[in-house]
């Protein structure tokens, strides 16, 4: 008897551009960023993208728009703006 | 007075069978977890389940077994126990009755789907409201529904042979099982049952078998991760064709068993007095043993050609062994101990279902009865098989489900029209 079982492997957009359910999106204000990448171990969805000098940008085709980033970051560097 | 040594030397004698425990079904279901070395049990108390899960912390703790068994604060989060132990490739259990599985269901629904080989003790009992906690086969049938295979026993030696055969199936399919056991009917009821050799259950389930579905840091996956409309069709096809194909299966399981132990149930279903039979009552469960009795009855009484199907296994459906015997018969009652209100019992419309497209097909009578533990007794399945012969004559009309013991003077007494 063939036995399948359901497996899914890790995957970018496992599940499809999930920016696309944004009604308003995370601005980052170099200016006043103090590279403390919390809003990288925040993110739920692993979209805040992280340089190797600790600065961040926010990967939009994946970023859900739900706002921890900007809720969580200490000095206000993260704005939520409409989509 | 006999002490209970001294009876089980009684039965070993007479019976020819060795190692005897005199039990309930609930501990027959908790030896049973016992043997078949269960690693992880979620743990959450229900009537008339409660006692499995207070016999398995008694041996865990007198004999210092290595099961985990997790105390949890409900159903909901007791079946997530034994799903997550089962993802990682532990072997687990859990068990509950009627309110517990309803709210159980959507953790039960997810390790269906999840394919995740986990076994569902479920000692039946009806379900609220009126509150009651009455035998009722309801709550055993709903998961056939929800991606998992339904067993279910006679009595207390097969409940415990059933659990085994149950990490099989399970094994063998990645589909989880439920087995049910009549509430209170067995789960409180005491009989002898004979326990293997322990050997012999590790070989029949054995435990170091590759497990592709156990996650594994080293190669991660996920299971029951979210799919688009696309796919999700295609799951279910493959639990609908897995269940399907699995009706060989449990025959073969049987016959393995009865190889090691000597102990046969005939696979899917139980066949009694069917060779020459022309009507039939189809039933599950620890009533099967009256209906049994009846058929006998009956033949020495009226000479009608009785004989009886005892469905043991719900999913899969014996379509193959219950079209085969149908072509032999002209009437069958169905007598469901469960009810899908306004249409039938359950099975009786699995039954019609199965034997529609027979070129002869039998009359097909539901029963319904014993609702919430009400009593049927032997002289009810009498007058079943007389009615069915007689509806074989056609001096009696089918309808769409007849009621057993049905008392329209407490309909009176305990409604109000308004």
């Amino acid at each position: 008897m063939k036995v399948l079982i359901p497996k899914s492997k890790p995957s970018k957009g496992a599940v499809g551009k999930t920016g696309l359910w944004r009604t308003s999106k995370p601005v980052v204000h170099h200016d006043k960023c103090i590279k403390c990448v919390i809003c990288w171990a925040f993110c739920p969805e692993t979209t805040i993208i992280r340089f190797s000098d600790n600065s961040v940008d926010i990967d939009y085709e994946y970023c859900k728009g739900c706002g921890v980033c900007a809720n969580e970051c200490p000095v206000k560097a993260i704005e939520m703006v409409d989509d | 007075m006999i002490k209970e040594g001294d009876m089980v030397s009684i039965i070993e004698k007479k019976e020819g069978i060795s190692n005897v425990k005199v039990v309930t079904a609930n501990e027959a279901v908790a030896l049973a977890v016992k043997c078949s070395r269960v690693d992880v049990v979620g743990a959450y108390p229900i009537t008339p389940q409660t006692s499995i899960m207070e016999y398995l912390a008694k041996y865990v703790e007198t004999e210092n077994l290595p099961i985990e068994i997790v105390r949890v604060e409900s159903e909901h989060s007791a079946m997530a126990v034994a799903m997550g132990a089962a993802a990682v490739g532990a072997r687990a259990f859990t068990a509950t009755s009627s309110q517990g599985l309803l709210y159980m269901a959507e953790m039960v629904y997810w390790v269906g789907g999840s394919r995740l080989p986990v076994v569902l003790a479920i000692a039946s009992r009806a379900m609220g409201a009126p509150w009651i906690i009455g035998n009722e086969h309801t709550d055993v049938l709903l998961p056939r529904e929800w991606g998992w295979m339904v067993l279910f026993p006679e009595d207390n030696q097969e409940v415990f042979d059933t659990i085994i055969q149950a990490y099989k199936l399970a094994d063998s399919t990645l589909i989880p099982v439920v087995v049910g056991l009549d509430g209170f009917l067995l789960s409180h009821t005491t009989m002898p049952i004979s326990i293997p050799e322990q050997s012999l259950i590790d070989s029949f389930i054995p435990k170091n078998t590759p497990k592709p579905y156990a996650l594994d840091t080293a190669n991660p996956f996920t299971h029951g991760n979210a799919v688009h409309s696309n796919v999700y069709l295609e799951f279910r096809y493959d639990i609908f064709r897995t269940i399907q194909e699995a009706e060989d299966l449990v025959d073969e399981i049987d016959r393995e068993w009865e190889k090691i132990t000597g102990r046969s149930y005939g696979g899917v279903i139980q066949e009694y007095l069917l060779d020459d039979a022309d009507v039939a009552i189809i039933v599950m469960g620890a009533s099967s043993g009256d209906a049994k009795q009846a058929a006998k009855n009956v033949r020495e009484k009226y000479g009608i050609r009785a004989g009886v199907i005892r469905l043991r296994s719900i999913r899969p459906f014996p379509f193959k062994r219950l079209t085969k015997l149908a072509n032999n018969l002209k009437a069958i009652g169905v007598v469901d101990r469960n009810i899908s209100p306004g249409v039938a019992g359950m099975i009786a419309t699995e039954v019609k279902f199965a034997l529609y497209d027979l070129e002869k097909r039998p009359i097909v009578q539901s029963y319904i009865g014993g609702l919430g533990g009400k009593d049927i007794k032997v002289s009810d399945f009498e007058n079943i098989f007389v009615e069915l012969s007689q509806m074989v004559e056609g001096k009696v009309t089918p309808e769409r489900a007849k009621w057993i013991g049905l008392d329209l003077s407490l309909v009176e007494q305990y409604f109000e029209e308004v």
